[in-house]
Order: structure tokens, then C-alpha cells, then sequence
């Protein structure tokens, strides 16, 4: 699936990256997570198509508290439908440790992005310049 | 090659598990910021050690900083265990030192704290990753449990295959909703509580020495 790009053309608008999975699938775990934060620190909204995996979380929260700098990074705001992954994966899966994680993922600026609401079906945001 | 390796990591995983139950078992307190954690390790440690682990305090973040209590016995209904009790500090994905500000702190110490915060998320999230055994999520039972760092982390120790209670805390105020705790994760058990009026704890202790046991 292509990647898409919606850039400001200097007006002072907000960057949107959204990343295919197939754009994800070959990049290793840290090699995500230095995607995400080098785009959210020039103060764009990433967009991951299949979103991360509960590990890659993980690190992800770890490598941003790292990042974090008085008035220059203050994190992230991140984003993805509330759902139980349990209940979708196999015994098989769950003995592999196989995670399912193809759901939709928003990542931001904490100081950028505000959710206004979130259940199952629906993410709404609030974005604003920087 | 993939698939062998993965096979021979989870057969390694319960076998570690089968020959350690004597050892006491690090169960990791976790849970969002200003959920009750550490007023709820303080009255398990006090219960059963007479002693505290650590400072409570309505302002965020607290504790900055991983703490253990070693061999705490726990014996309800016939079954007992004993656990070291990890109090981590809450876990979130942004700091900003000016929050603190409201809570009439110096710039500087502002400062400080939100970058021992930030070491103490970092912390506790390698903790999770490598050293508990087991988990206590807590929650303020006064809030919406569905946020991002809620689900985020219980998927998180859900994708660790760790024995996870959730506990509903704060069922002393008004504003109280168990159920919506209950239906926002019901793969898991919850049980309510008041870690600061001492409120279910019998239950509370029953089901540690039946999850942790």
C-alpha cells in the first residue's frame, strides 16, 4: 500500500504521515520507534496504518520519556481503538506470543493533540500548530 | 527457524515459571498516575510487615522511583504466598514540568521532578518487561478507564502472558463506577476497593493469594 504525505506548503499547517503496514513490516522495532518520534518532534501527526506491536509499545514509551526535555518535547499523545486482543487470537497464537496488531494508530505532539473522544469504533482529535 | 525459536522460548517461559514457586513471586503494582498505587502498597505492606513502602501524595508522580518490599506472606482461606510487592510510578507518554507548577513548586523543582518522572515511567515499563512475575493494575475507580495508557499496558502485560488482577480503587467517593471498570476489561477479574479507608481488603487478599499463589 503507497504511503501518503500531506505536508503544509509553509503556511503554518500541520504535517500528516500515514504509513502503510507494508512500509512498517520491514523496518525492525527500534527503526519504528525513531520514525515515529523523529516525526512527531518536528511536530507532525503520524498515522501507522497497522500500528504497533504491545512490545514495540512498550519501548516506544520508554525511548519517549528518554526524549523528553523541558519546554522542547513535552511527549506524545498516541492513540488506537480500544480493543481486546485476546479474544481474537488463537491458543496457538497466544502460546507463540503472536500479537494481532493491525489497528489504526495516531500518534502526536502531547502539546499538539488533544483526543475528544474514543470508544470501539471511533477516534476524535483535536490537532493544533505548533 | 523462527517458529523453533519462538516454541523453545515459551516451553523455556513455563518451565522457569513450574520450578520457581518457591521463590517469592514480584508482583508490580501499576496503574496510571494518581490511581491509589502506592496507598494501596502501603496498606498491603502495613497489614502484613507493619511497615510502609513509600510517600503518598495527591500530586502526580510522586513516585519516581521503583520500590520493593521483599517477603510479604499473604494467607487467605487456606492459601498463602509470598510476594514481593513492586510499587512503580504511574505510567504515562508525556511530562511537562509545568503541571507541577500548579502545585505551587519552583520552576527548578518542577524541573527535577519531571525528569525523575520520566526515569521512573522508563523504569517501571523495563521492570514490566523483565522483572514481575505478576500485576496489579489499579485504577481510579472516579474515572474513565478506557485511556490510551490503560489499554496500551494492559495489552502490554497481557502480550507477557502475566497473571493480572485489576483492582478498582477509591470506592469511598461518590463519583465511583466499578462496572464501567468491569466492562472496559472484562478478559480480567476486578475487584473494588479503597486502598485509604482499608475498604474490601479482605477480598482484596483473598484474591492475590489465589492469582499470585
Amino acid at each position: 500500500m503507497p504511503e501518503a504525505t500531506a505536508s503544509d506548503n509553509g503556511s503554518g499547517g500541520v504535517q500528516i504521515d500515514l504509513f502503510s503496514g507494508n512500509r512498517m513490516a520491514n523496518l525492525t522495532s527500534m527503526e519504528k520507534i525513531r520514525l515515529i518520534l523523529d516525526g512527531v518532534r518536528d511536530g507532525n501527526i503520524v498515522i501507522l496504518e497497522e500500528g504497533l506491536s504491545p512490545d514495540e509499545e512498550s519501548k516506544l514509551i520508554e525511548v519517549t520519556m528518554a526524549e523528553i526535555a523541558p519546554d522542547e518535547f513535552n511527549g506524545i499523545e498516541i492513540e488506537t481503538y480500544p480493543r481486546s486482543q485476546t479474544a481474537d487470537q488463537s491458543f496457538l497464537d497466544r502460546l507463540m506470543g503472536r500479537q494481532s496488531t493491525q489497528k489504526l494508530t495516531v500518534i502526536g505532539p502531547a502539546n499538539q493533540i488533544q483526543t475528544l473522544h474514543k470508544d470501539e469504533n471511533l477516534i476524535s482529535a483535536l490537532v493544533s500548530r505548533k | 527457524m523462527g517458529l523453533l525459536t519462538d516454541l523453545r522460548d515459551s516451553i523455556s517461559r513455563v518451565v522457569d515459571r513450574l520450578f520457581s514457586e518457591s521463590e517469592p513471586k514480584r508482583i508490580g503494582i501499576y496503574g496510571p498516575p494518581n490511581a491509589g498505587k502506592t496507598t494501596l502498597a502501603n496498606r498491603i505492606a502495613r497489614d502484613w510487615t507493619g511497615d510502609a513502602i513509600g510517600p503518598e501524595s495527591h500530586i502526580p508522580h510522586e513516585t519516581r522511583r521503583a520500590r520493593r518490599k521483599e517477603n510479604v506472606e499473604i494467607e487467605r482461606d487456606g492459601k498463602k504466598v509470598t510476594i514481593d510487592i513492586v510499587d512503580t510510578p504511574g505510567v504515562t507518554t508525556k511530562v511537562d514540568y509545568k503541571e507541577f507548577l500548579e502545585h505551587d513548586m519552583e520552576k527548578d523543582d518542577a524541573v527535577r521532578r519531571s525528569r525523575e518522572a520520566t526515569e521512573g515511567v522508563a523504569e517501571a515499563m523495563h521492570w514490566l518487561r523483565e522483572d514481575v512475575d505478576g500485576v496489579i493494575y489499579v485504577l481510579d475507580s472516579t474515572k474513565d478507564p478506557i485511556s490510551q495508557v490503560n489499554t496500551m499496558l494492559i495489552g502490554i502485560i497481557e502480550s507477557q502472558d502475566l497473571p493480572v488482577l485489576i483492582f478498582a480503587n477509591k470506592i469511598d467517593l461518590e463519583e465511583s463506577n466499578v462496572e464501567r471498570i468491569a466492562n472496559a476489561y472484562p478478559q480480567h477479574e476486578t475487584v473494588e476497593l479503597s486502598a485509604l479507608e482499608g475498604e474490601n481488603m479482605d477480598e482484596v487478599y483473598a484474591k492475590i493469594a489465589e492469582y499470585f499463589a
